[in-house]
């Protein structure tokens, strides 16, 4: 009874969530009739489409990482230098960044009309970079997952204590033999994780491959299920395709969970170089300078482009629309939903996880219940979207319901943000401070409020800032139950790039990513100070 | 008639058991020897109520306390580490000790100006734990102690990971707050000799049982279980 009384919270999530992830995927299922599981498996149009999801984000995951492992040492290796901080700040920013404002920028940069095609045609090739189709793709889940990749690449080096690399430099070890026997060891134990994490983003993104593919050679099961929905109402189709991709994505989640804790990011502020061997020579310098510099330059000039083009757009015509201030506020209520739902998940998750290891000490059952909720990021948004979508038709609840609908699937798709970012702290207050607080009468809101919530204040300021702007940004689930093209901001970027209406979405794209920006800045003001 | 007085107390972890009788009078101070596992930290922590018993009782002037949350226990506790919170100032941890919820009156002002000054700790009062020595920590855990106005102070090895100076400045101060406030006192100690400098009886425990339990200096002196001489002669060696 006493064991009940101090995880309840975590039964109440742990049911939630499956009533609501399993309630989906079962309508889901039931939609889908058996004929065309088995069908399906000849389809040539479902075959070109799986094999496409998955060559894509293999292809991916594969450039994105490797690029990673490169800069990433070339950071590891020049610790110190100007600007080190901030490059890896703005590394942080395609993951708050809309989706369809960063392919506004890439579009800016490599489109037929971008600043690549301009030098190459300066430079006098005639061949024009084309950014659409698996090209495009690719250069845009490179802009998002190598930064990504970096941040959760550098703990790697930042494990590596500073004796060993005093005791190669009396050993006299060179780059390579560094690289082999001191960085490889510590990077190869995350680099499954990492690889596992960008190849299911890859592998779920949406608004990348409907914005730059989405024809018939270039189009993954995600956008195939909208696709289905929105544009052949095929609800059979859609329900099979949601199904594969659950499975899919299932067998790349079951892996995660053994290289789970590579969610760990970094300021990469820690690493220590002074001791390395290697970091003398010149052309090491010149090599390392020219990695960073490169990707320096791939990061910036999308965002520099996403700003060029919005202030020399039609601003005031565009801030006039009061359809934009209604998507705005659509955006808006749906980012507060989000958070304000996840947030209460978490803590839920984390009260019980918390209380399972200090009263009962069962690791297990609270390992448990923390990976059920961290989980769901292998859950294609677009799978639980599919089961609200046909829950909204069946109770004729398409325009009422919608708000929530999308604040829902957003809030459990940030649910992982949420947990990796607060349950650490919370659970190690706890444990460091358990003895402590019982012996000076410290329990239940007072702890909460003395002792729990100024250690994870920061943490959670930051989780609910990203899980916000995330939300606010995202287009996937949005698109989905969209009716006029204006029900959030980001849909309606979308349509009006569709449109051809540049420059209008150039400056809804900055003002897209301002309010996203300023969402997680004033989220971090207010609750994490 | 014995303040602290603990009777057939028994603890059971899977092979191993605690099973100790212990009588202390008001105002002395017990040290508790013994080599790593013999059950000297199990002991505060029964006491303290972080560990229930399997069987027996404990009597704090003669009222039972078996059955109360460590908070409402009439005793304080110094740990090993973790005794502050990182995140407050020395003066807020100090606070904690008049009221769990910092809401302080005019009254307890004072007594947290009393413990600082005690604890030669008023000037920097307003730092954080990570910003101060290791001995102003434990002295800021000393403080809060003080302000805790309990009758028992409970001490698991706090001062282990000090220099032997800042040991024996602490052992000194505990002493002379033990004689102003008429503390009772259960210190562990991995270090008999250091320990018997404040102790006016010393326990030496092994395999969760009490060997041998006596005056402190005549114990040390004259030492008559075979296991409590190996054991002095291991330490002294050190």
């Amino acid at each position: 009874m006493r064991i009940l009384s101090g995880v309840w919270s975590g039964i109440v999530v742990v049911v939630f969530l499956l009533i609501v992830i399993g309630g989906s995927i079962t309508l889901t299922a039931m939609t889908s009739t058996p004929v065309s599981l088995s069908s399906a498996l000849t389809d040539p149009y479902l075959i070109s489409v799986i094999r496409f999801t998955i060559g894509q984000a293999v292809l991916s995951t594969t450039i994105s990482v490797g690029l990673a492992l490169i800069v990433t040492r070339a950071l590891a290796r020049r610790a110190k230098f100007p600007g080190r901080r901030l490059l890896i700040l703005l590394m942080g920013l395609p993951v708050v960044m809309p989706v369809i404002v960063a392919i506004f920028g890439i579009t800016a940069v490599f489109g037929k009309r971008g600043l690549l095609n301009e030098l190459l045609s300066l430079l006098g090739v005639e061949q024009s970079f084309t950014v659409y189709g698996l090209t495009g793709i690719l250069v845009a889940h490179t802009f998002f997952n190598l930064p990504l990749a970096i941040r959760l690449l550098l703990p790697a080096w930042e494990s590596i204590p500073r004796e060993n690399w005093r005791l190669a430099s009396m050993l006299g070890m060179s780059s390579r033999q560094l690289f082999r026997l001191l960085e490889w060891p510590s990077i190869s134990d995350r680099l499954p994780g990492i690889c596992l994490v960008v190849f299911l983003l890859c592998f779920t993104s949406f608004a990348v491959v409907l914005t730059l593919g989405g024809g018939p050679a270039a189009t993954t099961i995600e956008v195939a299920i909208y696709q289905a929905l929105r544009y052949d109402f095929e609800l059979n189709q859609a329900a099979l395709l949601a199904l594969l991709q659950l499975s899919l994505c299932t067998v790349a989640a079951l892996g995660l969970l053994k290289w789970f804790r590579v969610f760990a990011a970094t300021s990469g502020r820690k690493v220590d170089a002074r001791d390395r061997p290697d970091i003398h020579s010149t052309i090491g310098k010149a090599t390392d300078f020219f990695c960073i510099g490169i990707c320096t330059i791939f990061l910036l000039l999308p965002i520099t482009m996403i700003f060029y083009s919005g202030i020399r757009g039609p601003i005031y015509e565009v801030i006039s629309d009061p359809i934009l201030w209604l998507a705005s506020a659509r955006s808006l209520i749906i980012a507060i939903l989000a958070t304000v739902i996840s947030m209460l998940l978490a803590m839920g998750l984390i009260k019980s996880v918390r209380f399972l290891r200090e009263k009962t000490k069962q690791q297990k059952g609270a390992e448990l219940a923390l990976t059920i909720g961290s989980m769901t990021v292998a859950i294609p948004p677009m799978v639980i979207g599919t089961g609200f979508f046909l829950i909204a038709l069946r109770t004729h609840t398409l325009a009422h319901a919608t708000l929530i609908m999308i604040a829902l699937v957003n809030a459990i798709m940030v649910l992982p943000y949420l947990l990796r970012s607060i349950s650490p702290p919370y659970i190690q207050a706890g444990e460091q401070y358990y003895k402590l607080c019982r012996h000076l009468g410290l329990s239940g809101l007072q702890r909460f409020r003395l002792i729990d919530w100024p250690i994870i204040r920061k943490p959670t300021a930051f989780a609910i800032g990203l899980g916000g702007a995330l939300s606010f940004g995202d287009m996937g689930v949005a698109a989905l139950f969209d009716t006029d093209g204006q029900i959030t901001l980001p849909v309606m970027l979308y349509h009006q790039l569709g449109a051809y209406q540049f420059n209008e979405a150039s400056v809804t794209a900055v003002f897209l990513l301002l309010l996203c920006v300023s969402f997680f800045w004033a989220i971090n003001q207010i609750i994490g100070r | 008639m014995s303040f602290l007085r603990i009777k057939n107390l028994c603890l059971k972890f899977g092979d191993w058991t605690l099973d100790v009788s212990i009588e202390l009078g008001a105002g002395r101070c017990l040290g508790i020897i013994g080599p790593s596992g013999a059950g000297k930290s199990t002991l505060l922590s029964l006491i303290a109520g972080f560990e229930t018993p399997y069987s027996g009782d404990i009597f704090i002037d003669a009222h039972p306390i078996n059955d109360l949350e460590p908070s409402h226990r009439p005793l304080t506790f110094m740990f090993q580490e973790n005794n502050l919170f990182n995140h407050l100032t020395l003066y807020e941890n100090i606070a904690l000790g008049c009221h769990p919820g910092l809401k302080l009156t005019q009254i307890d002002r004072d007594q947290i100006e009393i413990a600082l000054s005690a604890t030669e700790l008023s000037s920097i009062a307003t730092r954080k734990p990570s910003d101060v020595s290791g001995g102003e920590r434990q002295r800021a855990a000393l403080a809060r102690c003080l302000c805790q106005k309990q009758p028992l102070l409970l001490l698991d090895e706090p001062f282990a990971s000090l220099d032997p100076r800042l040991r024996s400045q602490m052992h000194q101060l505990v002493n002379a707050l033990r004689k102003q406030h008429g503390l009772t006192v259960l210190v562990v100690s991995h270090m008999p000799h250091e320990v018997a400098l404040i102790a006016d009886e010393l326990l030496f425990m092994q395999d969760g049982k009490i060997k041998e339990h006596g005056n402190a200096d005549q114990l040390l002196e004259n030492p008559t279980h075979p296991q409590l001489i190996n054991y002095l002669e291991f330490t002294s060696s050190q």
